[in-house]
């Protein structure tokens, strides 16, 4: 197992190698213009053009500011490790921007992950138990909405609804916890329902889909042949093999948003990940776009990981050598 | 015989579907003294598996349209709330199903599943419930219990398997083991060793076994009586030997001379032409008797009774004793 996951953590490393080429070929390479035009002002002279193209360190033939974005993030820069450089546009380590705003970003996705396990893993054991009720149908009617529905028209229909026209939501923007946990909390709260909802339909499809194959199981008729409450039935025997999978998903699906919630953070003005990377792409500002992108893949090659190693423990049938 | 531990009596399971009433069992009755081993055979979709499940109340009339009556120790198992059935599921009467690896749950410990079984009846300390389970594991023939008991099912052969599925069965000494096609799933090797290990454990618990099958073969060596089921009927019940020696109906007679014989000389094995009918559009009359050889007109029309032929030898078809006996020692048992 420690073999195993230390096999696992060099093949992180590779693949990080692998995601900052490309990234730093589609981000520095292949775009025709020159980064340094948009940051030097208005009708730069050449001498000024060749000031900035110095500064941001883009004078450099292309494979030795590969070399250096490598070095810096493997052995971290003037701002500490790991080393993201320094954003063209505002001059300040990208580092600290990035770990500034991923705990904003981090708080949206673990509060949507909470939220969306909540509503979607009963929706779907109640369904897949009174399968083909009404209340199964009215379930998988939620569901259907649910993936079909737009997270941008989603969100501004919340906010239409419940801030402008009833008054109940306190409106956008993002509110520290220790300046006043009662109101990080409301503006939280609508963030977390709008990101969970899509989740929630599909983890209700999902989970209702795994409990049917699973109730329909030979071990569970063995358990009530057994004699045991129907309760213990689906709790102990059912809802342990059927929600093993899901662990798989909601691993991937919380990496990915830790990668940023662009469109909810966007619509409800949260400073985190996703609205850094909208920033910086419309500035051109190239280090802050490929420090989130190598810190999204990261995310998710850890969660990753994580996953596989939960599984070993969750199904005595996974065993990593 | 002495009082029936288990009597069904015209027991009917329909069921509903899209396409029409199934009706997977249609009026069976049958008695099971303590003790007993009783060999239930017929082909896939014959109903026999259904009954049991029926019996052991794990097919309900949430899913089917159930008849009759199911007693057991007196006592009609069709009219009993649901947690009524759940205490007599497992320690009156226990079942052993035909795929072991899939009937054990795939993440829990051999040894917690049976503790399982015996908690759900018992009010004892878990260890001591667990002791139980390893004391079950070695009366079972499975060596270094401990160890095992703490294994997964994926850790154990096809055998040991059905070995665990046995011992957990019979943990609570139920008066009832209904056993569905034990060894079906299992290497032939293997086969004789487990219905051995149910015969010894017959009778160290005295447990009536009923041990439902496809294979004759099987009946033959491991029971006293046999029911042949034919489309949700009983179409011949006896014991063993009225059933090997002097059997009564040509669906029985397809049976027997299906089975091959590696000590004779023989050209070819004799299947039972044509396949079993569909439970929805059952034959009108008897229903073997599209595939029946001696076909008559009576057949297509009326539905023969089963009816006592000799002492607790029963069959039912149109044909005369006389015609039964003739054509059976002629074909079948010159055949043989």
């Amino acid at each position: 197992m420690v073999r195993y996951i230390i096999r696992r953590m060099l093949w992180v490393v590779v693949v990080i190698l692998m995601i900052t080429l490309f990234a730093f070929l589609v981000f520095y390479v292949m775009p025709p213009g020159d980064p340094a035009v948009s940051f030097a002002g208005r009708r730069p002279t050449a001498d000024t053009l060749e000031q900035v193209r110095e500064n941001l360190g883009l004078d450099k033939p292309t494979y030795v500011q590969y070399g250096l974005f490598v070095k810096q993030l493997f052995l971290g820069d003037e701002y500490g490790w790991p080393g993201f450089g320094f954003s063209f546009a505002s001059q300040v380590s990208v580092r600290d921007q990035l770990f500034n705003r991923v705990g904003v970003t981090l708080q949206l996705a673990v509060g949507a992950v909470i939220v969306w396990l909540a509503i979607g893993i009963p929706i779907g054991v109640l369904s897949a138990l009174k399968r083909r009720s009404k209340a199964d149908r009215l379930a998988m009617g939620f569901a259907l909405f649910g993936v079909s529905t737009p997270v941008f028209w989603l969100g501004l229909m919340g906010l239409f609804v419940f801030w402008y026209k009833l008054g109940w939501a306190p409106g956008t923007g993002y509110i520290p916890f220790g300046e006043s946990p009662f109101q990080w909390f409301t503006h939280m709260l609508m963030p977390w329902f709008v990101v969970a909802l899509l989740f929630a339909a599909f983890y209700a499809r999902m989970v209702r889909g795994n409990m049917i194959e699973v109730m329909s199981e030979d071990y569970i008729r063995t358990a009530r042949a057994k004699g045991l409450p129907e309760r213990t039935v689906v709790v102990k025997h059912g809802l342990r093999a059927g929600l093993t999978p899901i662990v798989t998903m909601v691993g991937l699906d919380f990496a990915q948003l830790i990668g940023g919630a662009i469109v909810t953070e966007r619509v409800f003005n949260l400073p985190g990940l996703g609205n850094a990377t909208v920033d910086a792409v419309n500035r051109g500002d190239l280090p802050v776009v490929l420090g989130v992108t190598v810190f999204a893949a990261l995310a998710i090659t850890i969660m990753n990981l994580l996953v596989d190693i939960a599984y070993a423990y969750l199904d005595p049938r996974v065993r990593y050598t | 015989m002495a009082e029936p531990i288990l009597e069904v009596r015209d027991l009917k399971v329909h069921f509903d579907t899209p396409d029409g009433v199934v009706k997977a069992v249609d009026g069976v009755s049958f008695a099971v003294a303590p003790g007993e081993r009783l060999g239930v055979v017929g082909e896939s979709g014959s109903g026999k598996s259904v009954s049991f499940l029926t019996v052991m109340g794990l097919i309900t009339r949430r899913y089917a349209k159930i008849e009759g009556e199911v007693l057991f120790r007196g006592r009609d198992l069709l009219g009993m709330s649901a947690d009524e059935m759940r205490s007599i599921r497992g320690k009156g009467m226990a079942m052993v199903f035909q795929d072991p690896l899939s009937s054990l749950h795939p993440l829990y410990r051999v040894g917690g599943q049976i503790v399982e079984a015996v908690l759900a009846h018992e009010d004892m300390p878990k260890k001591q419930a667990w002791d139980l389970a390893v004391d079950m594991l070695r009366r079972v023939g499975i060596s270094r219990p401990d160890e095992r008991a703490r294994q997964y099912p994926h850790e154990f052969s096809g055998g040991m398997r059905q070995r665990a599925m046995i011992a957990m069965a019979l943990v609570l000494n139920p008066d009832v083991l209904i056993a569905d096609e034990p060894t079906t799933a299992l290497d032939v090797t293997v086969q004789a060793q487990i219905l051995d290990l149910i015969d010894r454990l017959r009778q160290e618990f005295r447990t009536a076994v009923i041990l439902i099958t496809h294979d004759l073969g099987v009946v033959a060596e491991h029971t006293d009586r046999v029911q042949v089921m034919y489309a949700g009927k009983v179409v011949e019940r006896g014991n063993r030997d009225h059933i090997y020696y002097e059997s009564l109906h040509p669906y029985t007679w397809g049976l027997l001379q299906s089975i091959s014989h590696i000590d004779r000389k023989q050209d070819r094995l004799r299947p039972i032409k044509g396949s079993p009918p569909s439970l929805i559009f059952v034959p009108p009359g008897c229903a073997f008797h599209p595939r029946c050889p001696y076909v008559m007109d009576v057949c297509k029309q009326q539905v023969p009774d089963l009816l006592e032929e000799d002492y607790g030898h029963a069959s039912a078809c149109h044909l005369s004793r006389e015609d039964k006996r003739k054509i059976f020692s002629v074909e079948v048992q010159g055949q043989r």
